[in-house]
């Protein structure tokens, strides 16, 4: 009863009545910005940002000198007389073997290799990962079994036997038959992305829309195609890059009037007559990068957001 | 007439046999409730009924037709869904027509069915929506209305409320309920809350392993479970157990420890008359007080434990070593460590045979 008593004073009094209770912190604990902590973590992501970016501003600086400059040795020095020659050089004028074009065949060929490698993948992919996640058919997993364990066969095992197989098709060397290529490799992995995908939309959307009298495509078109941007963008990223930044498949199963990007620009970079024009050397390899590298800018955010699917809620 | 008929449905998941060669009938304009604890078997029940599962063994009738065969669209029936399963890209418009659309209906009566939808639940305000930006009530709600406008003959509901909070899920339960009064359509409707079970139903099939336990209605139910499983699964605080004997033919006495029960006033269902033996009785059948001593039965209680709950108090007490719970009034001023005398009506009780755990 003595307790109540204490509670029912005054403030003050109380106060005044616990002695042990000295004033002291209150409130929100305030941060330091220059901590221990602190200067670890930003020292090291600093560190770790110049690595990387060190070699592209490289790149950048060297693009942009002449050739006189660039014998002065001094590769980090900026440059004293920007020009943009080196650039124009390599997209429309540098010379692989007999054909003096520059990149900006190779970019179209690239253009036309990935655009029709990438929407055919990610379709049939699509299609196979919505039909392995909800119908349920029989032989299912040990479909699904094969189609991963593709995934980890080493390229160089299929070199060979798919030249053959292109040539008897009749398509060998022609940008079809890369198209073809690039479609199957990107099956296993495509299709994994996309089985994991629908696995995770809700089960009971799926039993609603057969109630609903929804057939296969009907589910595929009308629920699960709307629901699914971003493990599409996810899909198409993968898949862009991996197209545009293939140099094997495109040196083996193409023929030179159509060699992809990348195969060109090692022609460029590695010929052996001449002189070695660093400077359009660096600005061919940054146009060829460019293509992933806006693709990874304009749908970062997207792509994130398609990786962390699974959050997304009805 | 029967509305749907069930014939020794079993279904098997590889060498696992989740439904036991069952059989069920529904009447029309039925409220059956599917009650049982996860795992046995009644949602996969439902999902058969629907078609959204292929059955191994058995036959299911819907309205005189039979429907083992045929699609879940073709069944005449609507579904609604634990999770709503709404199409999320979808307006609370375009999730109720699109079953509809799939059946080529004209735009017209679609467009009739929807406001008449609406209308019954409700929902005319939010019809432009989408699923995001409505409240778990209002997506249910939505979910019924998608059923509604198929204008079905069967209602198969997947434990709808559970997703809602207690004071939702009571709204939403008179109205599911208001609903099957003024549509008279078949409901099924699985659950594993028992008071959602015993305010909706006509009939409650309680399961358990893919086996019907006892259908019948919620009284019976909850006065004449069949068995220890019914008896223990209704009633929240459970029933009280007590093991013992039954002595005497005629005027046969429950016997534990020192206490004697009389047992003239209880219906037996059964003659035969086991050794051994388990007496029920539920804790609200209980009296306390000065009313005890007027039943057929009273004794002293020792009180271990007061649960004060609002509207009344649980008591955990000790009748002759044997823990023993109690409901009283809310008011009452009980308190641990207090001797009590309580009485009941053994007609109330229920008897089981302890090896068979059968009614007696």
């Amino acid at each position: 009863m003595t307790d109540v008593t204490t509670l029912d004073a005054p403030a003050g009094t109380r106060t005044a009545a616990s002695p042990g209770l000295v004033d002291g912190p209150r409130g929100a604990k305030p941060k330091r910005a220059i901590s221990p902590r602190n200067i670890m973590i930003y020292g090291t992501l600093l560190l770790v940002s110049v690595y990387y970016l060190l070699p592209l501003y490289v790149m950048i600086v060297t693009s942009l000198k002449g050739m006189p400059e660039i014998r002065l040795g001094n590769i980090f020095a900026p440059p004293v007389e920007v020009t943009f020659e080196p650039w124009v050089k390599a997209w429309a004028t540098a010379c692989t073997g007999l054909n003096c074009e520059g990149l900006s065949r190779g970019f179209w060929n690239s253009v036309r290799i990935t655009v029709p490698s990438v929407v055919l993948s990610i379709a049939i992919a699509s299609v196979n990962g919505y039909a392995l996640a909800n119908w349920r058919f029989k032989g299912a997993d040990v479909f699904f079994t094969i189609l991963i364990f593709g995934a980890f066969i080493p390229y160089q095992v299929m070199l060979y036997p798919i030249v053959i197989l292109l040539r008897e098709l009749g398509i060998y060397g022609t940008l079809w038959g890369l198209i073809l290529v690039h479609t199957i490799f990107g099956m296993p992995i495509l299709t994994l992305l996309f089985r994991n995908y629908f696995t995770s939309v809700p089960e009971e959307l799926f039993k609603a829309a057969r109630v609903d009298g929804a057939g296969f495509w009907g589910i595929y078109f009308k629920i699960m195609l709307p629901m699914s941007l971003p493990i599409f963008v996810v899909a198409m990223i993968i898949q862009i890059t991996g197209v545009w930044n293939d140099f094997l498949f495109g040196v083996v199963y193409t023929k030179p009037d159509v060699y992809p990007m990348t195969v060109q620009l090692n022609n460029i970079v590695n010929s052996v007559q001449g002189v070695k024009e660093y400077n359009v050397n660096m600005a061919a390899t940054i146009i060829t990068g460019l293509v992933p590298l806006i693709v990874y800018f304009v749908s970062g955010k997207l792509f994130v957001r398609g990786i962390a699917a699974g959050a997304v809620k009805g | 007439m029967t509305s749907v008929s069930i014939r020794d449905l079993t279904l098997k998941f590889g060498s696992l046999e989740v439904l036991k060669s069952l059989n069920l009938d529904i009447d029309e304009g039925e409220f059956l409730v599917l009650l049982g604890p996860s795992g046995c078997g009644k949602s996969t029940l439902l999902n058969c009924i629907a078609g959204l599962l292929d059955i191994s063994d058995g036959q299911i009738f819907i309205g005189g037709n039979n429907v083992t065969w045929a699609e879940p669209s073709e069944r005449g029936i609507g579904m609604v869904f634990q999770s709503y399963a709404l199409y999320p890209q979808m307006s609370v418009e375009g999730n109720l027509a699109f079953g509809l659309k799939n059946a080529r209906m004209p735009k017209d009566e679609i467009a009739k069915r929807i406001a008449r939808a609406a209308e019954v639940l409700q929902i005319e305000p939010l019809l432009q929506r989408k699923p995001a930006q409505l409240s778990g009530g209002q997506r249910q709600r939505v979910a019924i209305g998608r059923a509604l406008v198929r204008d079905v003959d069967v209602f198969l509901f997947d434990e709808p409320l559970s997703n809602l909070d207690a004071k939702l899920r009571a709204e939403l339960r008179v109205e599911i309920k208001r609903l099957h009064h003024r549509l008279k359509n078949t409901m099924i409707y699985v659950t594993h809350d028992q008071i959602e079970a015993l305010t909706l139903a006509d009939r409650i099939a309680i399961m358990r392993n893919g086996i019907i336990q006892q259908l019948d209605s919620p009284h019976e139910i909850y006065n004449r479970p069949v068995n220890l499983y019914v008896a223990g699964f209704m009633g929240s605080p459970g029933m009280n157990f007590i093991e013992g004997e039954i002595s005497g033919a005629g005027e046969s006495s429950f016997n534990f420890a020192s206490t004697q029960i009389p047992l003239s006033r209880y219906p037996f269902v059964r003659d035969d008359r086991p050794d051994k033996a388990i007496f029920g009785i539920r804790p609200e059948h209980v009296s306390c007080g000065p009313a005890a001593s007027d039943e057929p039965f009273s004794a002293d209680v020792e009180i271990e434990v007061v649960e004060p709950m609002g509207a009344d108090t649980l008591v955990w007490a000790v009748l002759d070593g044997k823990e023993f719970r109690f409901r009283v009034d809310g008011q009452s001023p009980l308190h641990a460590g207090q001797t009590v005398r309580i009485g009941f009506d053994p007609a109330k009780a229920s008897i089981f045979d302890a090896a068979r755990e059968l009614r007696l």
